[in-house]
């Protein structure tokens, strides 16, 4: 099935849960986020998708003002296509039904996500820093971060553009 | 030195102890098995067979208690910082620490963006032998095993050290 | 009883930390930690440009840098839609494959190690050696090469490079045997792997395993053949699968025994394309800064350790806007936990030591 077959099908299924935008790439949909999870689970039993493999969870930061997303690649392996899926969330708050149970790998997936951008996966069994230490501060790969200066009495320096070394 | 301290000049035998101790102890300085990065794989790539570094007395050990010198090959991060100064310090004095590739060095290439890289074995542990390069040749870092065995020869462990 | 193995251990492949639950001798949960080679990848990569990120794709993975290259300059060529000189192609594949031979021959050898047999990995190091050599000839580099670009190659092979590499797998072939003989068939080795560590099909596919794990498990995939990238549908090589060699299907020896046969496929290869190598230029006309479209891509493409996946978003600028890493080694070590429950600690290590994880990719 090519990308709109598969929008399609889960418009369908869920009315209203798919939101249209013009700056869209080929194989991506973006969806709304409050019923993640029962569409996560219809393209994974659906025998006409049958999502089975996860490939990847990516999250984003649009920048400081926009918000940050979540994007899903899944494949299926019987079907030979693919998909991408986007979900937005609000930079104060951002959080989105974990797919965990579904994929096992989403589990892993998703504390890295946590890790980076502090998305709350909510329904995850286990939602801890995953690289990150556990008492690190911040969330490293959203655009304002601003790098720790002391972590256990070792001083991390950091080059100013103009002074050199601090 | 106890009873032998006022007996003897002090060059005559201790000097020469000195020197057979230090001659005994470079040239078997066990290494501490310790890969953190890419430059483990070279220092494997060293152990074994076309550079075989126990030609110049380096076994590998996988114990911190049985080993003499540690070497840091890789980059160290801000969660296993605390765990090398650990590893430090369950060594047996004497102990020697070198610090291979430019990551162990400096930070290296993650120096400025790398907010989870510590910048630098050296903010933790007393580096002996500087290694440079990314990764360094397996001849580099052999090159710096032989240069800490000179540091090692010069040492005199007898000799009370003037404070 | 709560056993901690590492961070400093010999036989976690780096600096990987387990919190091993144990009812006696029996594991009943493990807890991996990671992230402590997490030297912020992606962070480095919105902050350089699109050539930059490249030296940076080789410290991820360190055993397989052309591979990590290789999927990274794919979907840097994807995503900005331009075509490469056929030479440069043949030269990637060539280069791709003596990596993962690379890698195999590393990956086998410490195996081996782990399970408690040194001489192998002496054997396979010493012809480990002879490969890097040839990569040491070509680019300079013995570990880290940094030498696919976007649109071309750093340098063009040497112009002897042909036989060098000839010979050198006239002289491998024969080697292959010889692992066999001395690890493969070994009745001690056989013992400690058939029938550990078994991961079924619908398992691997749901943890997102890949690579020579997944295909130990039985499901015949592999992204040079399903998803071809680069000229790889030129070639003719078969794609090995486990059979459940001495035990069950997709035990350890398994996975080790498809890696084994992927070292003679890879050779396969290597002869085709060697045949083949037309002349031609090796720089493809780019401009000193690159700048893709607006746009994003997904890539995955076949690295020693499976699907190594590389997500980009370019905003237009010459540096890029996010690139995320899909590390095949981060999935394979997901499914530990599950896959050792009810092993004993013994097994974990001969467990661990078939997945063949590479910290630096597994952090990033």
């Amino acid at each position: 099935m090519n990308t709109a077959e598969i929008k399609a099908a889960i418009m369908d299924q869920f009315p209203g849960s798919v939101l249209e935008s013009e700056d869209l790439g080929e194989s991506q949909v973006e969806l709304k986020a409050d019923q993640w999870f029962e569409i996560a689970t219809f393209i994974k039993e659906n025998p006409n998708l049958s999502f089975d493999q996860l490939e990847c969870i990516t999250g984003i930061d649009l920048g400081e003002e926009a918000s940050l997303q979540t994007r899903y690649n899944f494949h299926s392996m019987e079907h030979r296509h693919k998909i991408e899926i986007l979900i937005s969330h609000d930079r104060k708050e951002p959080k989105v039904a974990s797919i965990e149970k579904i994929w096992r790998i989403g589990d892993w997936f998703e504390r890295e996500t946590y890790d980076m951008f502090g998305i709350v996966y909510e329904g995850h069994s286990d939602l801890r820093r995953i690289l990150c230490p556990d008492d690190w501060e911040g969330w490293p790969l959203r655009k304002d971060y601003e790098g720790q200066e002391l972590y256990h009495g070792i001083v991390i320096p950091k080059m100013k553009e103009e002074d050199g070394w601090e | 030195m106890g009873i032998l301290e006022n007996k003897f000049q002090d060059n005559v035998i201790v000097a020469s102890m000195d020197k057979l101790l230090g001659w005994a102890r470079s040239t078997s300085p066990w290494y501490f098995q310790f890969g953190l990065a890419c430059c483990a794989i070279e220092m494997m790539a060293s152990a074994a067979s076309r550079h075989d570094l126990e030609r110049i007395g380096m076994m590998p050990r996988s114990s911190p208690r049985q080993a003499d010198v540690m070497i840091v090959a890789g980059t160290v991060t801000m969660k296993m910082a605390l765990r090398v100064k650990k590893l430090y310090e369950q060594m047996a004095d004497p102990k020697y620490v070198i610090s291979m590739g430019s990551c162990a060095t400096s930070g290296g290439p993650y120096w400025q963006h790398g907010y989870h890289v510590l910048k630098g074995v050296d903010l933790v542990v007393p580096v002996d032998v500087y290694v440079p390069g990314c990764p360094p040749r397996p001849e580099a870092l052999i090159e710096g095993l032989l240069k800490l065995q000179e540091k090692i020869q010069t040492e005199r462990p007898l000799t009370r050290k003037s404070v | 009883m709560i056993l901690n193995i590492g961070p400093q251990h010999p036989s976690t492949h780096g600096v990987l930390r387990l919190e091993v639950m144990t009812d006696g001798e029996i594991v009943s949960q493990i807890r991996p930690h990671l992230g402590y080679l997490h030297r912020c990848f992606e962070k480095h990569s919105e902050n350089v440009t699109y050539e930059q990120v490249i030296p940076f794709t080789d410290r991820c993975d360190y055993l397989a840098s052309m591979n990590s290259n290789f999927g990274y300059v794919v979907a840097m060529e994807e995503l900005m839609e331009i075509k490469i000189p056929e030479r440069v192609e043949y030269i990637r594949v060539i280069m791709g494959e003596l990596n993962r031979i690379a890698s195999h021959l590393l990956a086998l050898g410490v195996y081996g190690l782990d399970i408690g047999a040194f001489t192998p990995f002496l054997y396979m190091l010493r012809d480990r050696e002879r490969i890097l050599d040839m990569f040491e000839y070509t680019c300079g580099a013995r570990l880290l090469y940094n030498y696919m670009w976007v649109g071309g190659v750093s340098h063009d092979l040497p112009k002897d490079f042909e036989t060098i590499c000839t010979d050198f797998l006239d002289y491998f072939e024969p080697q292959i045997k010889e692992y066999n003989n001395l690890l493969s068939f070994n009745k001690i080795f056989v013992e400690r792997t058939a029938d550990v560590g078994v991961i079924p099909a619908d398992v691997a596919v749901s943890y997102g395993v890949s690579g020579p794990n997944l295909r130990a498990s039985g499901v015949k995939w592999d992204v040079r053949k399903d998803e071809p990238y680069s000229i790889y549908e030129k070639f003719d090589f078969d794609v090995p699968t486990g059979t459940g060699e001495f035990g069950t299907l997709g035990d350890c020896y398994d996975r080790y025994w498809v890696r084994m046969l992927e070292i003679e496929e890879s050779v396969k290869i290597l002869r085709q394309a060697l045949k083949e190598v037309p002349s031609g230029d090796v720089h493809q006309a780019l401009p000193k800064k690159i700048r893709p479209p607006k746009g994003s891509v997904y890539r995955r493409t076949e690295s020693p350790r499976g699907d190594l996946g590389y997500y980009i978003i370019s905003d237009g600028t010459p540096v890029p806007s996010r690139v995320k890493m899909r590390s095949p080694a981060f999935t394979a070590l997901s499914c530990l936990d599950e896959v050792s429950r009810g092993w004993m600690i013994s097994d974990v290590i001969a467990i661990l030591g078939s997945l063949d994880i590479v910290l630096g990719e597994i952090d990033r």
